[in-house]
């Protein structure tokens, strides 16, 4: 058996509770949600705690419900619960559409959406067991002083593995977070740090309580896409996904188009430049091809994952192509491989 | 640090028994090494496998990602609790008519993750059987029994008649008995 260290488990009915105990802690204390990262991450000794807090008998940090000119997701919110909710997959196709292709169907009923957006960073060199590391030597991002992927590198390169947090981003989505002190909600693009280490802009006493989603980005405003390649139609995590969200104007002239690339890079990547290639401008298969070379300058897969690095950037143009071109009704071009989630 | 350990009633196919166990273990080492229901499998223990998913208020979930510590007031069901009595459940008579299980492993994962599909879509598509089932390897069907076999246990069930497709190899039937 692969079993978990032994830790101190605490399950407060309340937030103030949970607030309470994390409140001065460090990263010897962690909050675990669904679980379905933190516990296998700790049975492989990649991630340690001594004492773990779960938010899972917090009834009012899950569900998802209309606010404000928002759609609040509760963190607690399970990922099949996420997807099975109307106003979602009606509102937010793509969000539902990466949400769905998380993992697998009994996983879904475990993972929360707050943990997807907080989800550990991959590598090959780090997602491994314990003795596995050891005979090479532990990485930076576990004990380690070494990148094995880029050893000059001063940094981790560790890849962010979300599925959600392309399509969140793209969407323009808020994150709210509460400790003892109070509460900040922060846009997500800046929740995520160009760092395979230090990932998330969060403390080890802040919690992840909303994720909040405006009204602007919702299908009667705007038209999202969200592709992902991976070995595997299941199971497995992308090697490379691509969120995009185009808004137009009645002319269907493109007023703002975000890409936002995963598993690329240590955050999720926005496409830069789209602004010069795509605005004022209707998408066809011209623009489309221009959008994706940019999609493949943003790109910076590394050595890290499943798939040749090189490979994974090539398709970052093509998965750009296939997102960009569905929004805009075009011919589905053929793609390897064949599933697309 | 002394291990915390937990007290705590579990609901199991019905049955509520008051366990006791190390705070820090799944429900799946709790299931087999406290409760001595070894039906339930481990494999990869990391969630990628899907052998060990038993159903917890009717959804499957992955016993080897849950702390049994959380179970409390929650319904467990494990492929112990399947069958009634002497009489099978649809999915084992099935899986047992097809040979759907071989070497048997994923063989319990698969049966109560079916179980929860079908609770829920009691007739599924041939597709929405294998997107349900996406989560649980089997390394020696090939699946298509597994898929055949639940489908039958969704007719058997609806009060329908059920035969099996016929034998066939590499696509194409195989040869009548006593043809050659």
């Amino acid at each position: 058996m692969l079993r978990l260290p032994p830790f101190d488990f605490h399950t407060p009915g309340s937030l103030a509770e949970v607030l309470e105990i994390v409140a001065g802690e460090g990263p010897e204390t962690r909050v675990v949600a669904g679980g379905t990262d933190l516990w296998p991450n700790m049975k492989r000794r990649h991630q340690r705690a001594e004492r773990v807090v779960s938010l899972m008998a917090i009834p009012e940090l899950a569900g998802i419900h209309a606010h404000n000119g928002e759609l609040a997701l509760g963190s607690t919110t399970t990922l099949e619960d996420t997807v099975r909710t109307r106003v979602v997959a009606e509102r937010f196709p793509a969000l539902a559409r990466a949400v769905a292709s998380i993992s697998s169907p009994p996983l879904r009923n475990m993972g929360t959406i707050g943990g997807n957006i907080c989800v550990d960073t991959r590598c090959t060199y780090y997602n491994q067991t314990e003795e596995w590391r050891r005979s090479i030597d532990y990485c930076m991002k576990e004990k380690g002083t070494i990148c094995w992927v880029a050893p000059s590198s001063p940094r981790c390169w560790a890849h962010t593995a979300s599925d959600s947090a392309p399509v969140l981003c793209a969407l323009g989505a808020r994150v709210e977070m509460k400790s003892k002190q109070g509460e900040r909600i922060i846009p997500l693009t800046d929740f995520y740090r160009d760092d395979g280490i230090e990932y998330l802009d969060k403390a080890a006493n802040e919690v992840v309580t909303r994720i909040l989603i405006p009204d602007e980005s919702d299908s009667t405003h705007c038209r999202s896409s969200f592709w992902k390649l991976r070995r595997r139609g299941s199971i497995d995590f992308a090697v490379l996904s691509v969120a995009a969200a185009v808004w137009t104007d009645d002319g269907d002239r493109v007023t703002d188009a975000r890409i936002y690339l995963g598993a690329v890079g240590s955050r999720p990547l926005p496409v830069t430049g789209l602004a010069e290639c795509l605005e004022g401008k209707v998408l066809d298969e011209e623009t489309v091809s221009e959008a994706a070379a940019l999609a493949r300058k943003t790109a910076t897969p590394m050595d890290n994952t499943d798939f040749q690095a090189q490979w994974r950037g090539v398709m970052a143009a093509r998965y750009t192509e296939a997102a960009l071109g569905e929004i805009a009704g075009l011919e589905p071009r053929a793609l390897p491989p064949p599933h697309l989630l | 640090m002394p291990e915390q350990t937990t007290t705590l009633e579990l609901r199991i196919n019905g049955e509520r028994r008051v366990v006791a166990f190390p705070t820090h273990h799944t429900l799946l080492e709790v299931l087999r090494e406290e409760c001595g229901l070894t039906g339930t499998k481990h494999g990869c223990e990391l969630g990628e496998c899907g052998t060990c998913a038993v159903l917890v208020d009717g959804r499957p979930v992955l016993s080897c990602l849950a702390l049994a510590a959380e179970m409390a007031g929650r319904e467990i069901q494990t492929v112990e609790g399947l069958q009634e009595g002497n009489r099978l459940h649809p999915l084992q008579q099935t899986f047992a008519d097809l040979n759907a299980a071989q070497c048997g492993y994923c063989t319990p994962g698969v049966l109560m993750t079916a179980k929860g599909l079908l609770a829920d879509n009691p007739r599924p598509s041939s597709e929405e059987i294998r997107e349900a089932l996406s989560g649980t390897l089997c390394r020696c069907t090939g699946y298509h029994k597994i898929i055949q076999a639940v489908e039958g246990a969704a007719a058997l069930s609806a009060g329908e008649d059920w035969t099996p497709a016929e034998e066939v190899l590499h696509g194409t039937r195989l040869p009548e008995r006593g043809s050659e």
